[in-house]
């Protein structure tokens, strides 16, 4: 558990203990990404800080959603972003896929959490070794600004090892999924 | 959930995760999701994507006072965003359309039926219920169609589609979806522009019937 990457400490300290102490250092870290990742979106300054603040509150009060084995607390923060932001940017609410609910009394999987940053520091890295442009055009389509059209000619990402590691953590989930196709 | 075969493509899963989907498909795509295991995970990898990308954006300094304002905030009461869940075959997003309605079928002819969701400029979300080895009116497309089998199934030149999986069709195809024998099939069908049948009367019938 000493592993875990400090983000995903913090995460756990607030979903299991509602530390604010962890709240705090979640802020420090993400609150200034959120915001040039905000603006980097088309969002207004002042925008961005209201939806940051709608974001922080939002990780605080669905922190029981977070699930280590599925999600790094990055990917789980942007997802929160973009919904907010397209709630807001379309005055419309955005269809969310349903929520599994993970059963209580699962142990947590320390090998699944860590492969799964694993993986995740391995998608950075590549995508540090893109060129310029290539980087770029992935951001772009990850900031929302190009269409499916638009994604499905560039370039595919290194996503395999990542999904599979993911559907790793949904397998712990199966009997929630059994119940849905019920 | 084995059974599915038919998948969301992957730059649709990247465009919905990024939110840059419209409303419309969204609501396919999500239901989708909700039944399917395998594009769940590859929407969470896209995710992880994003997550990859916001950690490594420019830091850009936040107001002073927010961190004491969100802080000051984390006790205040607030009201639940409201939860949908699935009823009978209905997927959570899809009882989010209907705001928990049952469906109010409007009848199209030769027993099949529709409950258009939601329509404006920007697409349209509807139910279609197609009596068994009833064909849904011969049509082209202007745009982008999602078809997701809620019931039943259906079959067109392109393949068998059965409770799960997602028909993507687009201006190139012209397909006669035709309901397979058994139960009637459902599907909830979302488009980004109105259909165009093929054929003189259901043409005429379409304004009325905001296809
Ligand atoms: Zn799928
Ligand atoms: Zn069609």
């Amino acid at each position: 558990k000493n592993d875990y990457s400090d983000e995903t400490i913090w995460m756990l300290a607030v979903r299991d203990t509602r530390d604010r102490g962890a709240f705090a250092a979640l802020f420090d870290h993400f609150a200034p990404r959120l915001k040039g990742f905000l603006i980097r979106g088309g969002a207004s300054p002042q925008q961005a800080e209201e939806i940051v603040q709608d974001v922080m509150l939002t990780i605080w009060r669905k922190a029981d959603m977070f699930d280590p084995h599925r999600a790094q607390v990055s990917a789980w923060i942007y997802q929160i972003a973009r919904n907010r932001r397209i709630d807001i940017a379309r005055k419309e609410n955005r269809p969310m896929p349903e929520a599994l609910k993970e059963e209580p009394e699962l142990e947590p999987d320390a090998s699944q959490i860590l492969g799964l940053e694993q993986e995740t520091t391995q998608l950075k890295q590549a995508l540090a070794a893109l060129k310029p442009e290539q980087r770029e055009v992935i951001e772009k389509a990850y900031l929302g600004e190009l269409t499916h059209q638009e994604i499905s000619m560039q370039t595919g990402l290194p996503l395999g090892t990542i999904k599979s590691r993911i559907r790793l953590g949904l397998q712990r989930l199966r009997h929630e999924l059994k119940d849905l196709t019920q | 959930m084995s059974a599915i075969t038919h998948h969301v493509p992957d730059a649709i899963l990247a465009s919905y995760a990024a939110g840059s989907l419209p409303q419309a498909f969204a609501v396919a795509v999500a239901s989708h999701v909700s039944l399917c295991a395998h594009c769940r995970g590859a929407l969470e990898a896209h995710q992880a994507v994003g997550g990859v990308i916001l950690e490594d954006t420019k830091a850009v300094a936040v107001s002073a006072s927010l961190k004491d304002s969100i802080l000051a905030q984390l006790d205040a009461p607030y009201t639940p965003e409201p939860v949908y869940e699935r009823n009978g075959i209905f997927p959570g997003p899809v009882m989010e359309v209907m705001q928990r309605h049952a469906p109010r079928w409007k009848k199209l002819g030769m027993g099949v039926r529709q409950d258009i969701l939601s329509a404006d400029a920007h697409g349209s979300v509807r139910l279609l219920y197609i009596p068994p080895g009833q064909a849904v009116p011969d049509h082209s497309h202007n745009g982008l169609e999602m078809t997701l089998v809620l019931q039943g199934s259906f079959s067109d030149e392109t393949g068998r589609f059965g409770v799960g999986d997602l028909e993507i069709a687009d201006e190139t195809v012209e397909h006669t979806p035709v309901a397979d024998p058994g139960a009637a099939c459902i599907c909830l069908a979302a488009t980004d522009a109105r259909l165009r049948f093929n054929a003189l009367v259901p043409r005429l019938l379409q304004p009325l019937f905001r296809i």
